[in-house]
């Protein structure tokens, strides 16, 4: 849940309103007939929203305005219901995120495994501070709450990926071999 | 002993005819010559209890389902899995699918629904393609579909991504989310077994819940029941997490001694620590001393012991640890994931995260233990659903039990920390 002290949520959204884009945002005809598919999965269009959501997401890498009216188009929802959507979640980014979005837990079983000196090591090696992305617009960095990895920890999740036992060493040769 | 851990190991578990081999699929086909009422009453008898976290006996809710209530049924799975702590139910879903959609199936052809949704945390991307391609695979062997196993018993599974809110785990936020609403949750009642997705009767368990199903079919509900302890039925995984030597997630009986579990499946704590505290189930259980853990795990023990089962995930705090900072880790938490529905909870959880963060920062004040037991104290039983409790219980739990930790926490921090430029609490947590 986006709820956070320290989240940019009130930024985000002062951003989305300022920087609103013209261009309407349009599926590809193979996304466009996957999401008619997953709509007709479900006993109500308005449940389609989350995968929807989702597809849109891993198609334009973020939900701006745009996306937002794209997908109340297609659910036929009304865009507001979208935006309140869109903004109760912690995994729809309302902003471009970069090539690589490191996502790591912060939460009480990766603290125990020192998640915090990672998480300093982390923004170190890349040069940023949570919530930001490199300049050359490869990495974001975000530190989340817990990802079920418990018994792994410390945890992170890079895009689809779940990266677990960390240790400051396994992250200089993961971000090595990020290109 | 072994139930759903039984194929963990094995390579290829995920696989439909691995799991055939293994006698999979035989307990639906028995199942789909029994009564549906039958295999109620056999869950009934198994005591086998919600193993998301509240512990309700699965039998009996099943059995508030309306009678003659023409809308559809559903059957919901929660694979939400956001209690910190816990990290079971992705070892079902990433090794043993196909257990988890027989025991879909036992509980469809009980409860007569023909739509089952599995609602799974949005970041188990893996394990939701997991599911989907066993789903798949079922498919093909018309173990699901038009006639499941032949007979004239339609079923359709639906795996579905939440995106990142640990609310949703809560019941009724979860058939909101599942709505394509925003996850707040609803008051009960009505409860989801009479008024639930889309307002149609719907039963809500817990992935590992189900799973439990087909052994309760093998074994036969008594026997099942015997294998646990008063009132608590069969096994349960425990995930044990922080400082042991051996993290893991470990099949065992309901009531295994949580010193058992600690000292001897988990290894124990490293070299030369000692225990302090020990949270028994998920983060939002009451925390326990090390005075505390000859207990049995189950929910009735722990529940007379002022803490609760919860999911099972434990988590061992050795001596090492500042128990201040780890509560201000969770309070953070719960802050930040209240859905702000409903004013006890949102604003009651903000004011305790800004009372932990002052203390952190150097500037706590003598009373500020109290001020975090008040606000606690007034959350609880205030709020539309349980999150609300579960944000206090650990507040009231490590303030109460390591008072003492809190008054010197506050009383040196004061003195020694000359005002932070950044705020620790943001910093260093
Ligand atoms: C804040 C909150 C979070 C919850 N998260 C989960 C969860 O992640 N997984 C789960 O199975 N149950 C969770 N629950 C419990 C569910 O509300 C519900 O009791 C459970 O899914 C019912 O299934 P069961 O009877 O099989 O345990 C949560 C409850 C609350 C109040």
């Amino acid at each position: 849940m986006k709820n956070d002290g320290y989240s940019v949520t009130n930024k985000i959204m002062a951003d989305s309103i300022t920087t609103e884009q013209t261009q309407p945002a349009v599926f590809s005809p193979a996304a466009f007939k996957e999401a008619e598919a997953i709509i007709a999965r479900y006993p109500s269009r308005d449940s389609a929203t989350l995968p929807i959501l989702h597809l849109a997401q891993r198609e334009f890498g973020y939900i701006s305005p745009a996306v937002e009216q794209l997908a109340a188009d297609l659910l036929q929802r009304p865009v507001t219901d979208i935006h309140g959507v869109v903004t109760f979640y912690t995994m729809f980014n309302q902003k471009p995120v970069g090539k690589y979005h490191i996502q790591i837990c912060r939460n009480i079983s990766c603290w125990l495994k020192n998640a915090p000196g990672l998480l300093e090591h982390l923004k170190n090696r890349l040069g940023i501070d949570v919530g930001e992305t490199t300049p050359d617009g490869k990495f974001t960095l975000t530190a989340i709450e817990c990802l079920a990895h418990c018994e792994q920890a410390p945890a992170m999740q890079v895009n689809d990926d779940i990266i677990t036992n960390l240790t400051k060493e396994k992250i200089d040769t993961l971000i090595g071999d990020l290109k | 002993m072994k139930l759903v851990s039984r194929n963990f190991a094995t390579p290829d578990s995920h696989k439909l005819a691995v799991y055939e081999q293994s006698g999979g699929y035989a307990r639906i086909r028995k199942a789909l010559e029994m009564e549906p009422q039958k295999i109620i009453d056999e869950v009934i008898t198994s005591n086998l209890r919600g193993l998301g976290g509240a512990g309700f006996p699965a039998g009996r809710k099943w059995s508030f389902l309306p009678k003659g209530n023409p809308k559809p049924r559903y059957l919901v799975v929660n694979a939400d899995e956001g209690e910190p702590g816990t990290c079971k139910d992705k070892y079902i879903m990433t090794y043993d699918p196909h257990l988890l959609l027989e025991g879909i199936m036992i509980a469809s052809w009980a409860i007569n629904s023909h739509t089952c949704f599995i609602y799974i945390r949005g970041e188990y991307v893996k394990q939701a393609r997991i599911l989907e391609e066993a789903i798949a695979e079922a498919k093909a062997a018309g173990y699901l579909g038009d006639k499941i196993f032949g007979k004239d018993f339609p079923l359709e599974v639906i795996v579905h991504r939440g995106a990142g809110a640990y609310i949703c785990g809560e019941e009724t936020s979860l058939l909101n989310s599942l709505e394509g609403q925003r996850g707040w949750p609803r008051l009960k009642p009505p409860f989801p077994a009479v008024e639930g997705y889309l307002a149609c009767p719907t039963i809500v368990n817990n992935v590992e819940t189900i799973s439990y199903v087909p052994w309760v079919i093998e074994l036969g509900g008594q026997k099942f029941a015997e294998l646990g302890s008063e009132r608590n039925g069969g096994l349960r995984l425990y995930s044990v997490s922080g400082c042991v030597n051996k993290p893991g997630v470990y099949e065992l009986p309901m009531g295994t001694p949580l010193r058992e579990i600690i000292f001897e499946h988990a290894g124990g704590l490293p070299e030369g620590r000692t225990l302090k505290a020990v949270i028994p189930g998920g983060s939002s259980a009451p925390v326990l001393t090390a005075a505390e853990i000859d207990i049995p795990m189950d929910f009735d023990s722990l529940a007379k012991a002022g803490s609760m089962l919860g999911s099972a995930g434990i988590i061992v705090f050795d001596d090492s640890v500042n128990l201040v900072e780890a509560l201000a880790v969770l309070i953070r938490f719960y802050a930040h994931e209240s859905c702000g529905q409903c004013t006890p909870c949102r604003e009651g959880t903000g004011w305790m995260r800004k009372i932990i963060a002052r203390v952190l920062d150097g500037g706590g004040r003598p009373a500020d233990p109290d001020n975090l037991l008040r606000i606690a104290n007034n959350i609880i039983g205030r709020s539309i659903c349980p999150l609300g409790e579960a944000a206090s219980l650990p507040v009231i739990g490590f303030v109460t039990k390591f008072r003492a930790e809190f008054e010197e926490y506050i009383a040196t921090s004061r003195k020694v920390d000359a005002p932070a430029t950044t705020s620790r609490m943001a910093a260093a947590l």
